[in-house]
């Protein structure tokens, strides 16, 4: 996914003038290479100083540009946070935080590498906007709607590396703020959004070869959220089921929780979110799922 | 440099007149403080010629009379003589002085991001100079030959934000920063001095990070100037200014509650004695 944000980046700061990136000692790999020799002025690594990287973003951004903070998702939000709260979002500047390798994903990184509570942090500040898209395809999308559509301050959420394509037959284009359905069907729904909807199109997979008609959405949009969409698909399932990579307080599971009882929905709604728990096990993205409780196997049988 | 050739060069100063307007701002934001007692005095009174300086003697203008080079206010709790100035200057109302931290108003006691004059909202300190760098670097992209000042507070410099951005403006070769050092010695809590002895030396602590750094005296319009245009250049340049929190009234002069408290009708009255008599002197 991070090199597809690279790619798609090059091409927006090709487009235009105004798009930087800002790094603190970690670059995206691919294209980004080609961004720092073709616009070497337009590529700033910090180093490890994230502080500076927001608020030289801020600074970038108050003279009219359109720059992008990179590095791991907890040094690009958590350690900076104030200057994302005061400099980014109290401001409302056009600038995009991207958070990479969000979630558990540095499985074997532990604890200081996790960023499992970045949803309900950063949908705290008010102007601030989310996109965790779902696969690199969505990803591609999401920065350029960042680079060229953004009206103020972003925080992206991304995975890393080698995250499946799930996005290429969807029955709906990436639009920001909606709801995104990737497959249609009547009896279940799977909302999902961000590096995990691979564990949410594998359970669709599942349900859909024991004969039942399943929609997949990615939820790519975590704010605004899409409230009205949530609300039709609580509306038209029997079945919604959220699957999400956070902890169960502040992100999708709560607020779909909120619209149900706002709506007075009343299908069956199953939530699968991480432990409000650091968990301390260094085996596979997979294995530290597993461990937060959230696997295929899991999931099948106890929403059956 | 096409750019400033063609803009109104303001590079320098009438030590004279600059006296007489800081009195004038000093003498405005007093009568303020009759009115709101939400306002930090001693912190304006103390970079009250360096604000000056940065307004009437160093930022230079395009023909159509905006500002070429661009002034953030990093100690933003200073922000009352940046006020003064901008209303002087016409860029603020006397309706909104009047309005200060009332309902309705647009101006608080720290500067705000989207009013007349204010490029950034600050007042949370060690926030100002990273987004210097920013600002410093976007001139240098798009070769307007735009200069970025901004004045820093010595508590700001315990800030380790303050120091990420002293590091990168050096590094980045942002030589279009000039940055003042509010430097009186004073925050909240006492005199810096004591609470902080390994605070000092300064000057060869920006030096050591690759900036120009000199001492000069910052209540002193003509030597701040000098130690600007005077400088060598090639670096981002700080220029610690020895000053005095609450300068120009005896009672407040160093005496840390001036950094919050507003004058009652008699301290009024004898303030008003005291800044007519610096002037003088």
């Amino acid at each position: 996914m991070r090199n597809t944000f690279s790619e798609a980046l090059y091409q927006a700061a090709t487009r235009n003038p105004k798009v930087y990136i800002v790094v603190a000692d970690i670059s995206p790999a691919g294209s980004m290479s080609k961004f720092s020799t073709e616009y070497p002025e337009r590529f700033i690594n910090v180093g490890v100083a994230e502080q500076s990287m927001i608020g030289i973003c801020a600074g970038l951004a108050l003279k009219g540009n359109r720059p992008f903070a990179y590095t791991i998702a907890t040094f690009s939000l958590y350690r900076p946070f104030e200057m994302v709260r005061d400099d980014l979002c109290y401001q409302n500047l056009p600038v995009t935080v991207v958070g990479m390798g969000a979630g558990v994903i540095y499985s074997t990184l532990g604890g200081t590498h996790h960023t499992q509570e970045d949803i309900a942090i950063a949908g705290a500040l008010a102007n601030m906007q989310i996109l965790a898209p779902c696969d690199p395809l969505e990803c591609t999308d999401a920065t350029a709607w960042c680079a060229e559509k953004s009206q103020g301050p972003t925080y992206l959420r991304i995975g890393k590396a080698g995250e499946p394509v799930l996005t290429k037959d969807a029955a709906e284009p990436f639009q920001f703020g909606k709801i995104r359905y990737l497959r249609r069907g009547t009896d279940v729904c799977i909302l999902s959004y961000g590096v995990i909807m691979k564990k949410a199109a594998e359970l669709a997979d599942r349900l859909q070869a024991e004969g039942k008609s399943v929609s997949l959405v990615s939820v790519h949009t975590m704010k605004p959220l899409d409230r009205q969409g949530i609300a039709e698909a609580l509306k038209r399932h029997k079945k919604v089921v959220v699957i999400e990579e956070h902890v169960p307080q502040g992100g999708l599971a709560p607020q779909t929780k909120q619209i149900a009882w706002d709506v007075k929905a009343s299908c069956a709604l199953h939530t699968f979110t991480l432990q409000d728990a650091f968990i301390h096990n260094y085996g596979s993205h997979d294995d530290l799922l597993a461990a937060h409780g959230i696997a295929t196997d899991r999931i099948h049988a106890a929403i059956a | 440099m096409t750019a400033t050739a063609s803009a109104t060069l303001t590079n320098s100063i009438d030590p004279a007149a600059a006296k007489a307007r800081c009195l004038k701002f000093r003498r405005r934001i007093l009568d303020m403080s009759q009115r709101v007692s939400a306002l930090h005095i001693g912190s304006a009174y103390s970079c009250t010629e360096i604000v000056d300086l940065i307004y009437f003697g160093l930022m230079r203008r395009k023909p159509d009379g905006s500002f070429l080079d661009t002034f953030l206010m990093s100690k933003g709790h200073g922000c009352m003589i940046q006020y003064a100035i901008l209303e002087d200057l016409g860029i603020l109302s006397r309706a909104d002085m009047d309005a200060y931290c009332t309902p309705g108003g647009r101006l608080g006691v720290h500067p705000d991001h989207g009013n007349p004059g204010i490029v950034a909202a600050t007042g949370s300190l060690g926030h100002g100079l990273s987004m210097v760098v920013g600002m410093a670097l976007a001139e240098k992209t798009s070769k307007t030959g735009g200069q970025i000042y901004t004045v820093l507070s010595d508590g700001e410099v315990q800030e380790g934000s303050t120091w990420e951005a002293v590091l990168m403006a050096s590094s980045l070769g942002c030589d279009n920063i000039v940055a003042f050092l509010d430097y009186n010695n004073f925050q909240s809590l006492g005199k810096t001095s004591d609470t902080h002895p390994t605070f000092y030396p300064l000057v060869e602590k920006f030096t050591a990070f690759g900036w120009e750094s000199v001492e000069a005296a910052g209540h002193d319009s003509k030597a701040l100037f000098e130690a600007v245009t005077q400088r060598k250049g090639g670096k981002p340049l700080m220029v610690v200014a020895r000053t005095t929190k609450g300068k120009g009234v005896s009672y407040m002069e160093n005496v840390p509650i001036w950094h919050y408290r507003s004058p009652n009708k008699q301290e009024y009255e004898q303030a008003v004695k005291e800044l007519e008599a610096m002037v003088r002197s």
